[in-house]
């Protein structure tokens, strides 16, 4: 098939300037990643340098419109009620934002899998209890179950975390083990297990890269959810409290004043859509990037255009 | 000019795809006529499937494109048709029928109301339909055609769904039948009932028959000419006598040569030897369904012992049960005297490294994601006393220069190779644990037959190298001919014959293997002839 032309040299560039190109040949996922940098960026040093700025009170410039520029760049966005700037108040409401999804994502996406893991290629026994342990968290109102353990714990970032992670769990564990239990009996597998290869050895050689970027794909577009159900968290009381803002509370803490001042809910909304965007976009190019078999579609270009 | 039933004038069909753009057929020429049966004989990516795609208006316009050509149906040209038009004649003037039947039959629908549909789609009254559906049902052989005609594809066996796409296909006496590879799938038994039942109803209704194959035998067997066609040309065209007898471009002598079941017959070991492995009454149930029932066999070192038999004898499941892939139900399988079925995980583990497996399929046995290195070395990881780190890229190199592949492309993943390239990959997988016994699972049914032969060289040569056993599982029987020392025949999971090749192919004893020996197709007209005479005698007798 492509056997001439795709001779790999020896000494071929090393890993991450191939990786930088092909991310370059993307030019949707190359804008999505600059993107990312710039809200990671925003939300590592946002907090640091404007939290000042983004809670001063300025009764005067209550809900001041966009676009007026005669003002600091920080209100060119505009304020809200209370006449806070809202570009500041959106970079600085990035880290909570991305900390709470982020790692709320993270979490169920790797505990998730893990489980999934377990579940699909282990005998039957804890498999069974695996899933009826997912049947249970997802048969449970995820709302509900936010309200009653965050009506217990403090509302706090590490706490939602964890309530949040355990509410998307089942996803990952079902679509992993429906994967593992498709993988498994590949022909591939059998071949390891005829060489004697151990049982991790085929789940995680063998098994999760084959599986890695369905979930990886799932958690982009969990990110997206998380943000919103974390919104509504807050705003019915249990999750992050003011002073303290996310994007979420920010579009909640909007919605009386959408008919007068939409820009309140629209900035902040903006950010949640334009992250998730970039995440799918950059998830999509690395479905492609990981994929052996489909990674010529990012490298051919590099051909054409060169 | 005379006129044809259906003539293909220099068509031309190129695919625009990322890697440039890929001539499938290159100026083809080829006709066919009323009650005649032309096969487009050829292996795989040689363009045979492409003319008939182009007949069908099967071609995805783009990537594909149509550069140059005209198809005369009736005088009329396919190509300069309406979709609309084309829609008309397919199915009702010119119907086909697929390799593979069962995705191609709807899972959900009945097959009777699948039947009456094509029917139905082209004006036919339901109840007409329905008369016509029991008709037909009864025509292609269908037991119990009233009862089964509201059954689902799923109730049907391979060769009865073969003939369900048949009775859909003839549904509207269509003047043109076009069957891809209609018997590839199916067993050698199954193979020439079907291809019976085709000549019968092609003598019947007086349709053109467009066979499109890879099987020299196929082609002996039902047709009347012959398009050989290679890298999407057409290199010669005769009658199939003549074109077998007096091949004269290369590649039709090369594919002729090519085939088995000509060659010397290997002479059988000295049973003197102590056998490596020794199988007794081994016995696999899957509930109350016994897979594998009582079998023994031995292996002595150095041998290759064939196991033969169709789909459902039990042959795969002896290679599952023998590596621990499926549990025994009960009996022995000694390996230098020990039990492999009752073995703990420990030893087994040991142990692997002296049986492994070659499997049918490489583009699923090797995993998609991990580069030829990884898949060869991956052995030396799990068994970390073979070999220290620092030699396996040395070593890797050596396996892939003996399967007689480029070291240099250790670091390529395997769907950047060819079929044939690919089992080598495998077999320098297995060959990496230094096993002694290689169980090849239809290791190359599933390639070209030219590629076929290669790769059955390569593990002659490795035997002769290495010493190695060989159980070779293969429904092919002239393959087995000519690699094998001794021959297993295997059917409902049960050992019914083995013993050496010249034996069981000369002298059967059983009337199983007779069968099976009867339904293999040879690839000289004039041989299969004789064949077919001797079937139809035995069948008569019976």
């Amino acid at each position: 098939m492509t056997s001439t032309d795709s001779k790999t040299t020896p000494d071929a560039p090393p890993a991450y300037i191939s990786v930088l190109r092909m991310l370059w040949r993307d030019k949707f996922a190359f804008t999505a990643a600059i993107f990312l940098l710039v809200v990671i960026f925003g939300a590592i040093f946002g907090p640091m340098l404007l939290e000042d700025v983004a809670t001063k009170q300025n009764l005067r410039g209550r809900n001041a419109p966009i676009f007026d520029f005669s003002r600091p760049w920080v209100y060119w966005l505009g304020a809200d009620a209370l006449g806070r700037p809202l570009l500041a108040r959106i970079i600085v409401a990035s880290q909570n934002t991305i900390m709470v999804a982020a790692g709320a994502v993270f979490c169920s996406l790797t505990i998730g899998t893990c489980l999934g893991l377990i579940a699909g290629y282990t005998s039957r026994l804890p498999s069974q209890i695996i899933m009826r342990l997912a049947d249970i968290i997802m048969s449970f109102p995820s709302l509900l179950l936010a309200v009653l353990v965050l009506y217990m714990l403090p509302p706090s970032v590490f706490n939602l975390v964890i309530v949040l992670a355990i509410t998307r769990l089942p996803v990952y564990l079902r679509t992993a083990r429906a994967e593992v239990l498709e993988v498994r009996e590949r022909m591939f597998v059998q071949a390891a297990i005829v060489m004697g290869a151990s049982g991790s050895r085929i789940v995680f050689r063998h098994i999760l890269p084959v599986i890695l970027p369905t979930v990886l794909t799932i958690a982009t577009l969990d990110f997206a959810l998380v943000v919103l159900v974390e919104s509504s968290l807050s705003f019915l009381g249990i999750g992050i409290q003011p002073p303290e803002i996310t994007w979420g509370l920010m579009v909640s803490q909007g919605r009386p004043y959408l008919t007068s001042a939409w820009w309140l809910s629209f900035w902040p909304g903006l950010a949640i859509v334009l992250t998730t965007l970039s995440l799918n976009l950059l998830s999509n190019w690395m479905r492609t990037a990981l994929d052996p078999v489909q990674r010529w579609r990012l490298e051919m270009r590099r051909k054409k255009n060169g | 000019m005379a006129d044809h039933l259906l003539e293909v004038r220099g068509l031309s069909v190129d695919f625009h795809t990322a890697q440039g753009t890929v001539h499938a057929v290159r100026d083809v020429h080829w006709y066919l006529d009323r009650g005649e049966c032309l096969a487009i004989l050829g292996e795989s990516g040689s363009g045979k499937s492409v003319s008939a795609s182009a007949i069908m208006n099967l071609i995805d316009c783009p990537p594909g494109e149509i550069v140059s050509g005209e198809i005369l149906f009736d005088g009329r040209d396919l190509l300069k048709m309406s979709n609309e038009d084309r829609r008309q004649l397919n199915g009702k003037r010119i119907a086909m029928i697929f390799q593979d039947p069962l995705s191609h039959l709807n899972p959900v629908y009945t097959v009777g109301w699948q039947i009456e549909e094509i029917m139905t789609a082209h004006g036919t009254p339901r109840d007409q339909a329905r008369a016509r559906c029991l008709e037909l049902l009864e025509r292609v052989g269908i037991p119990e055609f009233a009862s089964k005609v509201d059954a689902y594809p799923h109730q049907f066996s391979g060769g009865q769904r073969q003939r369900l796409m048949i009775a859909m296909a003839l549904a509207l006496k269509p003047d043109i039948l076009v069957a891809d590879e209609p018997t590839t799938a199916l067993d050698v038994t199954v193979q020439a009932q079907i291809l019976a039942l085709l000549e019968e109803l092609q003598q019947e209704t007086g349709m053109g028959l467009l066979l499109i194959t890879h099987d020299l035998g196929v082609v002996a067997e039902v047709a009347d000419r012959v398009v050989v066609m290679n890298s999407g040309q057409i290199v010669e065209t005769g009658s199939a006598s003549d074109v077998y007898a007096n091949p004269r471009h290369p590649y039709t002598k090369k594919l002729i040569g090519a085939v088995p079941g000509s060659g010397e017959i290997t002479e059988p070991l000295d049973t003197g030897i102590t056998p490596i492995l020794e199988i007794n009454g081994l016995t696999k149930h899957f509930g109350a369904f016994a897979a594998l029932e009582n079998a023994s066999l031995t292996v002595l070192p150095g041998e290759t012992v064939a196991v033969v038999g169709e789909s459902g004898s039990g042959k795969s499941t002896l290679a599952k049960t023998l590596l621990r892939l499926e549990d025994a139900t009960s009996g022995e399988a000694l390996w230098q005297g020990r039990d492999l079925v009752t073995m703990p995980p420990k030893e087994l583990f040991a142990l692997r490294r002296d049986i492994q497996m070659v499997f049918q399929d490489p583009t699923q046995s090797l995993n998609p994601r991990m580069t030829v290195y990884d898949i060869v070395s991956e052995g030396f990881a799990i068994h970390p006393e073979i070999l220290p780190k620092a030699q396996w890229k040395d070593r890797v190199r050596d396996l892939l220069d003996q399967v007689g592949l480029e070291a240099g492309h250790m670091h390529r993943y395997p769907h950047q190779f060819s079929g044939g390239q690919r089992q080598r990959i495998a077999i320098a997988r297995a060959l990496a644990l230094e096993p002694k016994l290689i169980v090849c699972d239809e290791a190359v049914s599933a390639l070209d037959v030219s590629i076929q032969a290669q790769v059955i060289d390569l593990l002659t040569d490795l035997q002769d190298r290495l010493g190695l056993s060989y159980l070779f599982i293969a429904h092919d029987l002239p393959l087995v001919r000519d690699f094998a020392h001794r021959v297993v025949v295997m059917q409902g999971g049960r050992i019914v014959e083995q013993g050496p090749v010249a034996q069981i192919f000369d002298a059967p004893r059983m009337e199983y293997t007779r069968n099976l020996m009867a339904a293999s197709l040879h690839p000289d007209p004039a041989v299969q002839a004789e064949r077919r005479r001797a079937r139809l005698a035995m069948q008569e007798a019976s």
